[in-house]
């Protein structure tokens, strides 16, 4: 067993049952057990335990009070039935489209930009990376704001630009609604996707990029044939974790437009909250969120399988 | 801008007592400024004040009395702090400002403290079960989020700890064990056996080398931790949303959004009273910055 060789002592220790160890190895149980009690009975009661309650409820059609009904697979049947759905996986995907390769392209060329210069750095990275640590709730709002048909962009590229209609009421209807909640999505994650490549940039041997200098290449040539591959699995993790993000977007959503008009700019964990606490339909909420959570799993692990097949130094 | 212009080699070469890993890891030769790394500086001059606008017109918006909320200047004419005391005076908003600190720094430390001494089994100490239990672990860290949302309703109905601060810190930190535990198991590995072999040999049970050897050692990957645990507690929503009714246990979350909602044309009182909740964040994140990049890039941990 693996056990054993975790051990300190292990090389010393007879493969033996674990109830029949010396007074050492007991020890290291019982404080082992020490250690690891109470946040496993936290876990364990407040986590894995409903967990497992909310799959139970999933095949439910669950009442606040009385007895529930066992529908079997009925809630995920209707999930594809629901129209609603539909609208809220297109919405998730725009907005994936829109957010994911936007936030990587210009966090790789800010972290590029910032890894070159020598006065300034930790300023500006902490302008960048200001929108990450600051609330949804705050951030929301002041898009909203920004937005409003009476807002600073309608003034900027309406009233001055002429570039748009400055009557424009962008949080009114889906095809404008989500762009702007995806631009949102691109200036509050940037500076994360920046921080992540500047930590991958300072891992980069300083041979290798000088090696490829003393040949020849120049600045440009360096960045494009050298650095950008080796960032290859850092673009990779990223991608999985803008993307699995992505999938879970709520706040914004919620806030901003509360998934209407008519469920037009519904994702699937504001359609969730909707059903749960709205219209207290506890297992066909459940039913969502598993099947999110499923098809979540389902794309992780194809983009972690394109990570192994391309993972190359 | 001109404070971050670049300069000659010459007053770079001062900095090079302070810089000296860098001198080392890139030995290039330190140009004056060449048409390229001003490009390069205004480059990431101007994108950094596209990123500030939505925050410079927020500070600007509450600076203005309300009657000139929509026009749209960025330096108002009529520039006052009306809305800021307005809003720290008004609507309990003092209180939610003590609800938010009292869950957010109660929530922090029950989960490092929990965090640390099983991040320390799961380095250390060999016990039956540890993988499947680590695993388990990993697992949930997998999941979203909001697939717990129902069922935690449910059981914190059933506890009676809906409405209650409790119920916050509950679930807050069962949200962030696996995690911090994760994260934190990752640092105690790092820290070399041979520290706390000389603790043994020298007397020290495995407790007393744990808070007395390990945990000092530890101090800033404990500090880390905390700084994420706060950060995150002090801007959660979702949960607040659920389980809090009551008026006077709200959080600053919760009370911002509903505060848009009640005064939905009163923005500077809005963003007045948004800005001041931003104050702890900034605080926190710039004085720990550098502990919290290094967390950042150690465990993708995402904001």
């Amino acid at each position: 067993m693996a056990r054993s060789s975790l051990a300190p002592t292990a090389g010393l220790a007879p493969r033996r049952p674990w109830w029949r160890v010396s007074a050492w190895k007991r020890g290291e149980y019982l404080a082992a057990a020490v250690f690891i009690a109470p946040g496993l009975i936290w876990f364990l009661g407040f986590m894995l335990y409903p967990l497992v309650y909310s799959f139970w409820m999933s095949l439910h059609d669950w009442k606040i009070r009385g007895p529930s009904e066992f529908v079997g697979l009925a809630n995920y049947v209707r999930v594809f039935g629901d129209s609603v759905n539909l609208i809220a996986l297109r919405n998730t995907v725009v907005y994936g489209v829109l957010s994911v390769p936007t936030q990587m392209f210009l966090g790789l060329m800010i972290a590029l930009g910032l890894e070159r210069l020598s006065r300034g750095k930790v300023l500006l990275r902490l302008i960048y990376y200001l929108p990450v640590i600051s609330s949804w709730v705050v951030v929301s709002l002041m898009f909203m704001f920004l937005f409003n048909s009476e807002g600073l962009f309608n003034h900027v590229f309406g009233d001055v630009l002429g570039l748009v209609d400055p009557n424009t009421a962008w949080l009114n209807r889906a095809s404008t609604a989500i762009p702007v909640i995806a631009l949102l999505g691109v200036w509050k994650g940037l500076g994360w996707s920046m921080l992540i490549y500047l930590a991958a940039l300072q891992g980069i041997p300083a041979e290798l990029t000088e090696a490829a200098r003393v040949d020849g290449a120049n600045r440009a040539q360096v960045t494009r044939y050298v650095t950008v591959p080796l960032l290859k699995p850092t673009t990779l993790f990223i991608a999985v974790m803008l993307t699995i993000g992505a999938f879970q977007s709520f706040i914004q959503f919620y806030i901003i437009t509360g998934g209407g008009p008519v469920h037009q700019t519904e994702v699937f964990l504001s359609y969730m909250y909707d059903q749960a606490f709205n219209f207290l339909d506890f297992g066909y909420a459940s039913a969502i969120a598993w099947l999110l959570a499923a098809l979540i799993l389902a794309i992780s692990l194809v983009q972690f399988r394109l990570i192994k097949s391309t993972y190359e130094y | 801008m001109s404070a971050d212009a670049p300069t000659g080699a010459g007053s770079l070469a001062g900095r090079d007592g302070r810089a000296g890993a860098r001198v080392v890891r890139r030995p290039v030769r330190r140009r004056a400024a060449s048409p390229w790394r001003v490009t390069l500086y205004l480059a990431l001059g101007v994108g950094a004040l596209v990123m500030m606008v939505p925050f410079l017109y927020t500070v600007s918006t509450a600076l203005k009395p309300n009657a000139f909320v929509f026009t749209p200047e960025f330096l108002p004419k009529n520039a006052t702090l009306q809305n800021f005391a307005d809003a720290w005076n008004s609507n309990n908003f003092q209180r939610y400002f003590l609800n938010s600190l009292k869950v957010a720094v109660l929530s922090s430390l029950l989960t490092v403290a929990i965090a640390t001494t099983q991040a320390y089994a799961f380095a250390r100490l060999s016990f039956p079960g540890k993988n499947l239990v680590f695993n388990l672990y990993l697992i949930t860290m997998m999941i979203p989020g909001m697939l717990f949302i129902i069922p935690q309703f449910l059981e914190a109905r059933a506890l009676g700890l809906l409405n209650t601060h409790l119920g916050l810190i509950v679930f807050y930190v069962v949200g962030s064990i696996p995690f911090q535990t994760f994260l934190l198991r990752g640092f105690f590995e790092n820290i070399p056996r041979a520290i706390e072999e000389a603790a043994y040999v020298d007397g020290a049970g495995r407790f007393t080398t744990f808070l007395r050897v390990v945990l000092p050692l530890a101090g800033p990957a404990v500090g880390t931790s905390m700084i994420f645990s706060f950060l995150g507690n002090w801007d959660e929503f979702t949960w607040a949303l659920t389980i809090i009714n009551d008026v006077a246990l709200r959080t600053l979350p919760i009370a911002l959004r509903l505060f848009q909602g009640q005064h939905a044309s009163q923005w500077g009182l809005v963003f007045a009273a948004s800005l001041i909740a931003l104050v702890p964040v900034i605080i926190v994140f710039v004085t720990f910055q550098r502990a919290f990049v290094r967390g950042v890039a150690a465990g993708g941990v995402k904001g």
